[in-house]
């Protein structure tokens, strides 16, 4: 151990982020972050959804700017500009979508941007050819560089973006969840190349969640929590447990008014869900009064639970009881019959239309309640959205204005509203805090104590454990598509819901 | 308080009318024919045949699609009518027929496009010059020709000084612009534009109001067709050649964005006027019809790019 690490001590970093600040508009994503990297290690970042593992690395290759700290890169000081200076710098991403054209060949993917020429305007088609093969053969993969990429598997994929990195002389290589989508044998293959890029001096910035896979692949490990830099340690110090720990420590600051209801009747029970590729057996009830928290990794299948329940996505399989009885959901309009809501993730792409205006978009769901032979009523769908307007403080000069204008908060309050409006009485509600400041999210979470109360259940997908753990009656963890825990809230803890969704022992 | 926010809710309708006012103020200046009630009367003539196809045109691209067919499905329409006329078909039969048959060609449109999910450009390229066929096949293309007086009125008839095909388009905008701030299909029409997946999710049958509003265009494209039929006296296959560009250039001269989701039928109405008094402007200050070609193009891509800019600005 002392070995090892008096070894690593004597490699010099390659590139030091010093004091690294970031901001977005109302929020800071990076606060005074470090982070070193060493010549020929692979160095892991961990840390939960949101924690700023991404902004911290797409700093590092151009996309983001700093907002505060320096970086040091080869023991220069570098402002990286944008992806392209970046890429020069010998910084080179690979992303866990690949940002490959897939009716190009391997080779040409490779020297995209910059083909070996001829003459002024004529590409050299062999020697990019010939080049793209021979950086395929150093890696020992088994790939023809004439072959379309589309038609190349994903970790055959994968490889031509290593292979890309290569061309470009990287020195540092960011991998972000690279074995997400790969199976056993390929992740193997994936380490060997890893270890031999190792070899060659270059090192890798590794982003994953899987624990079980780190000790293996991994020197050196830095934790990144709400922003904030935790601590940089040898993997092989370092427990699963340790890690989860230092994932999750942090002290429950944001109060969370929430009132313990009387909890009902079964309201929604699903049997036996399966959705290819996404849902795998999945079994719950909801009951009135309840809310449920669902916990669980990003891609762990919590969206696509909603979707399903919903009807915005087919399944394949499974049942689903509404109030004891059988229903079939095959799209939106049956569950929205059946008085279930559906609270996007994603309010600007899927709840709401942002050129109508507040009042359309409160009715939108139920303008079939407002009109008459087609012809809509306005008093009433005045009224109507009036009233919630009022009811839940949506802030807006007049109930013509266009949601584009409102603020993230009343944004959000106008899609609940337009679940209230349509009586919905089983709510499932996708990240309804997200990016949303911190008045409104009181505001918020009263609103679902309310509608607790009055009977409602809600299904609460969260990134925020907190959230979870503050308004929930009963906590629901997924894991790669399927239920991976359902727990009382009272007997669970931060690091008991990261065990179950990171699936570690 | 409320007639500042009128103001400012239809800032680009009012802009959209400045510009027609600008155009009517200048060729008021150059040339003393225009501003005669006989020439207006003519401009507003000439103008309701566009102006009805620009109806349907204006709905379809509130829903961030496009339909090219439009000219194709007018001629088709035309010498069915005619045929149905000719035929010796009591009127009102002849005209649903010709209503109908725009509608079908419209109805098909839409299936191609939510059913078939063929993107709006493509399938209304394909009906396009498969009405056009149509229409040339079943007339072995000729013209067809002469009919009653009945018939002919409702191009030549007048109302309080009003010609008919100016009555029957102000109609038609009244009821258009009804349907789409008054009625579910015009609201659903926004939101399908503005955000299909919103639409989806909050109940919205998005195939069949889809379907439905190709299918309106085309039923007004059959509209145009009665109009244009009883105006020449003839129906002619190979009418209304280029007729989509000007229902498009109506449509988006008064401010309905491509992009789907906004749009108002009074400033389409402004548009079609702003593209018909051009037209008879340019013809009284006796300027070659390869010169208009040229104006009327560059007007709708200058209407466009300034729209862009402001919008750009907005943001």
């Amino acid at each position: 151990m002392i070995v090892k690490q008096s070894k690593s001590a004597e490699k010099d970093p390659v590139l030091e982020m010093r004091n690294i600040r970031k901001t977005f508009p109302g929020v800071v994503a990076l606060d005074d972050v470090n982070f070193t990297l060493l010549s020929g290690e692979v160095h892991i970042l961990l840390g939960e959804n949101g924690a700023g593992k991404s902004t911290l690395v797409k700093i590092l290759s151009g996309a983001y700017q700093k907002s505060g700290g320096n970086i040091v890169l080869f023991g220069k000081d570098v402002e990286i500009k944008n992806p392209r200076q970046a890429q020069q710098l010998g910084i080179s991403i690979i992303y866990q979508e690949f940002n490959l054209i897939s009716q190009l060949s391997a080779a040409e993917n490779i020297f995209l941007g910059r083909e070996f020429l001829l003459s002024p305007t004529i590409i050299d088609q062999k020697r990019i050819l010939d080049s793209a093969q021979s950086l395929l053969n150093d890696l020992g993969v088994n790939i023809d560089a004439r072959q379309l990429v589309g038609e190349l598997g994903v970790a055959q994929q994968q490889m031509v973006e290593v292979a890309k990195a290569l061309s470009l002389n990287a020195k540092i290589l960011i991998m972000d969840e690279p074995t997400s989508a790969l199976t056993k044998n390929e992740i193997i293959e994936l380490f060997a190349i890893i270890r031999k890029l190792k070899n060659r001096g270059v090192s890798v910035i590794y982003i994953s969640h899987r624990l079980e896979e780190l000790s293996e692949i991994g020197d050196r490990i830095t934790v990144l929590r709400d922003g904030k830099y935790i601590g940089t340690h040898q993997i092989s110090e370092m427990t699963q447990h340790d890690l989860i720990r230092m994932m999750v420590n942090r002290e429950l600051k944001e109060q969370f008014p929430k009132q313990k209801q009387q909890i009902g009747d079964e309201i929604l029970r699903i049997e036996r869900l399966n959705r290819q590729g996404s849902l795998n057996n999945i079994n719950f009830t909801l009951y009135r009064g309840e809310i449920l928290g669902v916990a669980g990794l990003l891609g762990s299948g919590r969206t696509e639970l909603a979707r399903a329940i919903f009807g915005a996505d087919k399944i394949d399989s499974g049942m689903i009881y509404v109030d004891g009885k059988l229903q079939i959901i095959n799209k939106p309009r049956n569950a929205i019959n059946l008085d279930i809501g559906y609270l996007s993730e994603d309010r600007k792409a899927e709840g709401l239309v942002l050129d109508l205006s507040v009042q359309s978009n409160i009715c939108l769901a139920s303008l079939g309640r407002f009109s008459k032979f087609g012809v809509v009523s306005n008093k009433q769908e005045k009224d109507a959205a009036s009233e919630y307007v009022k009811d839940l403080r949506i802030k807006t000069p007049g109930l013509n204005q266009k949601v584009l204008f409102l603020s993230g908060g009343n944004q959000q309050k106008v899609v609940v509203s337009k679940w209230l409006c349509s009586n919905a009485k089983v709510l499932i509600f996708d990240e309804p805090t997200r990016g949303i400041d911190v008045g409104s999210k009181v505001e918020i979470y009263q609103l679902m104590n309310r509608l607790t109360a009055e009977g409602a259940a809600i299904m609460m997908i969260s990134s925020e454990l907190p959230e979870i753990l503050g308004m929930s009656n009963r906590v629901m963890i997924m894991r790669e598509g399927s239920i991976a825990g359902i727990y009382d809230t009272d007997n669970v803890t931060q690091e008991k819901i990261l065990q179950n969704a990171l699936g570690a022992a | 308080m409320k007639s500042k926010e009128f103001l400012l809710h239809n800032a680009r309708q009012f802009g959209t009318l400045f510009g027609l006012f600008v155009l009517v103020i200048l060729l008021w200046i150059l040339t003393p024919h225009f501003l005669t009630i006989s020439n207006l009367l003519n401009v507003a003539q000439q103008t309701s045949i566009n102006a009805i196809i620009a109806v349907g045109m204006t709905f379809v691209i509130i829903t961030a699609g496009i339909d090219l067919s439009v000219g194709s499905i007018m001629a088709f329409s035309g010498v069915v009518l005619a045929s149905a006329l000719d035929a010796g078909l009591p009127l009102p039969l002849a005209l649903l027929i010709g209503l109908a048959i725009g509608m079908a060609c419209g109805l098909f449109n839409g299936l191609l496009i939510t059913y078939g999910h063929l993107p709006p450009f493509i399938s209304t390229l394909g009906m396009m010059s498969v009405a056009r066929g149509a229409a040339l096949l079943y007339t072995r293309g000729r013209p067809i020709s002469g009919f009653g007086e009945n018939f002919r009125s409702l191009a030549t008839g007048e109302i309080i000084g009003l010609p008919a095909p100016v009555i029957i388009m102000i109609f038609i905008y009244i009821i258009a612009h009804f349907v789409l701030t008054r009625t579910k299909l015009g609201r659903y029409t926004y939101a399908i534009g503005g955000n299909e997946e919103a639409a989806v999710l909050s109940g919205i049958n998005v195939k069949f109001f889809k379907t439905m509003v190709y299918g309106l265009c085309g039923m007004l494209s059959g509209l145009a067709a009665i109009i244009l039929t009883a105006r020449l006296n003839s129906a002619q296959p190979i009418a209304g050649i280029m007729y989509e560009l000007d229902a498009i250039a109506a449509t988006v001269i008064g401010g309905t964005s491509l992009m789907g989701g906004e749009g108002r039928i009074v400033g389409t109405l402004i548009g079609a006027l702003i593209m018909g008094v051009l037209r008879n402007g340019l013809n009284l200050l006796g300027i070659s019809s390869f010169i208009q070609q040229i104006v009327i193009g560059s007007v709708i891509i200058i209407a466009v790019l300034i729209d862009m800019v402001l919008k750009r600005h907005k943001k």
